[in-house]
């Protein structure tokens, strides 16, 4: 008896799998129905269905990107402590003193790169189609990936707290000035007002949300940093379940016509 | 097995006499044992379309009407394994040409061949399995019966081919790959957990001169900050020493205060009571304070926190854990 042998009829093994290796069609199968991660996955696709040149695997390299940014990302949040005495003190920490703390350009680099592949992703849908009925709701939580994965960028951008930083987000942030109604220089903003008190001010809008302050601050710091490492990720962990589930209960991948 | 049904003795004989007879007619006899018991050695899934003979005497007929052919077939594994051994044996004393089991298997301790064309060897006949009966082979020439040694491999030989063994096709070579940069990987996190540079205060400090600590007092002055007394007092053995002792209790690790009033280090939490000293002398702390490490450097105290003495161990009389003054 091997020692795969010995480890697979092993209790441990068993308790856990609940089936045998996956050694034969039926097993392949049961192998993907009753593991947690891989049921989200279609039992089977069509060969055309995957290939490179169909796909580009933009879907499949954005998931691997993700998985990247959340492992480098925990890994960097044990050093890096997002106050104003210490953030910026951190990141430079981080790329003189602490060994392999270059994580943090791979952390920067794959997060350029995600959002690159998250287009191409969507273009590559839109070419092929594969946003049609029955698809189309997998489209728009595919959309509201893709504009998530833009705040996770924008909220990232932020948290090297250098000048670059700092000054990005205060421009970036002053698009949500202009938010209709809701924007205290955006139109109808005026509207809400009881007896002459405007109700939408620089200290209750939009932008103050967003800021957790009238300018870019320590209180944005920490809002930010929160909305980076855990509010975020947790939507757009849940939202890529249901967007590969629904690949499956859609009726699998596209294919080619 | 029921009595009134056939005994086993009846059954064996029936077989007995079947045998000798198939074996006559039989135009090559050394197949008959082989083919009689294949079917012991069919999977249990190969029989089961066919229906099981419910009972012995089911059995029995099925023998009696397929006659003296092997065919007997799938009715056999359900006849107990004993009576399918016997069979065998009964076979092999039926044919007086061939060596009995008993034979074959002092040749075979005797190192000799089995001089027959015949060679069923009975396996595995523990009790309650079916026995399995190797088909007979043509007994094979003295030559091949020796042992072929081999040429060694070189030591060199075998590092190269272990050594290229994770790399000898594309599927190696990513798995091999894989396992690479996994195992990289992790290294490289569980490097990354240590950090290089540590955010704490120096384990090493200078507390000033020695004149700042007037004899038998206690000074509360890096209490807060790194966590030390500095005592200088007479009353320990009679000699000037000046000290340095952890703000710790011996007891539980709370912080005591010194009294300056009652001349004692008192614990807030369970009420351990320390002399000037470090000595302790009431409530539950069951040894003294510890001292940290203490000597003059460039004409200041330096106390060194990454060393204890415990007075218990008699450590109090290392020369590092005190500054003695004239």
């Amino acid at each position: 008896m091997s020692v795969g042998d010995y480890i697979r009829g092993s209790q441990i093994w068993k308790s856990i799998f609940r089936h045998p290796a996956p050694v034969d069609r039926r097993n392949r199968i049961v192998v993907m129905l009753t593991n947690f991660f891989l049921h989200l996955h279609p039992v089977s696709i069509k060969q055309q269905g995957i290939a490179l040149s169909y796909t580009w695997c933009m879907g499949g390299i954005t998931f691997f990107l993700f998985l990247v940014e959340t492992v480098t990302g925990v890994l960097l949040m044990f050093y890096y402590r997002p106050t104003l005495e210490f953030a910026f003190n951190d990141i430079l920490a981080l790329r003189d003193v602490t060994t392999l703390g270059i994580m943090r350009e791979i952390h920067r680099w794959a997060a350029h790169a995600m959002v690159i592949t998250v287009w191409l992703h969507m273009y590559r849908v839109f070419l092929t189609g594969s946003y049609k009925p029955p698809r189309e709701f997998n489209w728009v939580i595919g959309v509201l990936l893709l504009v998530l994965t833009l705040l996770l960028s924008f909220t990232g951008y932020l948290l090297p707290w250098d000048q670059l930083a700092i000054w990005a987000i205060t421009v970036g942030s002053n698009m949500a000035r202009a938010t209709p109604v809701l924007g205290y220089e955006g139109p109808g903003a005026q509207l809400l007002n009881v007896g002459g008190f405007d109700l939408i001010t620089n200290g209750s809008d939009a932008r103050f949300l967003l800021l957790g302050s009238r300018f870019v601050s320590e209180a944005t710091l920490n809002r930010f940093y929160i909305l980076h490492c855990v509010a975020i990720p947790l939507v757009v962990a849940l939202l890529t379940a249901i967007h590969f589930w629904r690949i499956r209960k859609d009726g699998g991948i596209s294919q080619p016509l | 097995m029921d009595d009134k049904k056939p005994s086993t003795s009846d059954i064996l004989a029936k077989i007995r006499a079947q045998k000798a007879a198939a074996a006559a007619v039989t135009p090559a006899p050394v197949a008959a044992p082989a083919s009689v018991v294949t079917p012991a050695v069919t999977p249990p899934a190969a029989i089961a379309p066919q229906a099981k003979p419910g009972s012995t005497k089911d059995i029995l007929a099925a023998i009696r009407a397929k006659g003296a052919i092997p065919a007997a077939g799938p009715s056999a594994p359900a006849v107990a394994g004993v009576s399918v051994q016997s069979e065998v044996k009964a076979v092999a004393a039926s044919t007086s040409p061939r060596p009995s089991v008993q034979d074959m298997l002092k040749a075979v301790r005797e190192g000799q061949g089995v001089p027959s064309s015949a060679k069923p060897t009975v396996a595995a006949t523990s009790a309650g399995k079916v026995p399995v009966v190797a088909p007979p082979v043509p007994s094979k020439p003295v030559m091949a019966s020796k042992k072929v040694v081999q040429p060694r491999r070189g030591f060199l030989m075998n590092v190269v081919v272990t050594i290229s063994y994770p790399f000898l096709s594309a599927f190696r070579v990513a798995w091999t790959s894989m396992a690479a940069v996994t195992g990289v990987a992790t290294l490289g996190t569980a490097r990354f957990m240590f950090p290089n540079v540590l955010v704490e205060p120096p384990s090493k400090f200078k507390v000033g001169p020695m004149s700042d600590y007037p004899l038998n007092s206690v000074s509360n002055k890096w209490k807060d900050q790194y966590g030390v007394w500095i005592v200088h007092t007479d009353q320990y053995e009679g000699r000037n020493l000046v000290f340095a002792l952890a703000s710790v209790c011996t007891h539980l690790g709370c912080t005591p205060s010194w009294l300056d009033g009652e001349q004692k280090f008192k614990c807030p939490c369970h009420g351990s009571g320390f002399y000037m000293t470090g000595v302790n002398f009431e409530g539950p702390a069951p040894r003294p304070l510890e001292r940290v490490g203490l000597k003059i450097a460039e004409g200041m105290l330096e106390v060194d926190k990454s060393v204890k003495f415990q007075g218990e161990m008699g450590q109090w009389n290392d020369a590092a854990s005190f500054v003695e003054l004239a």
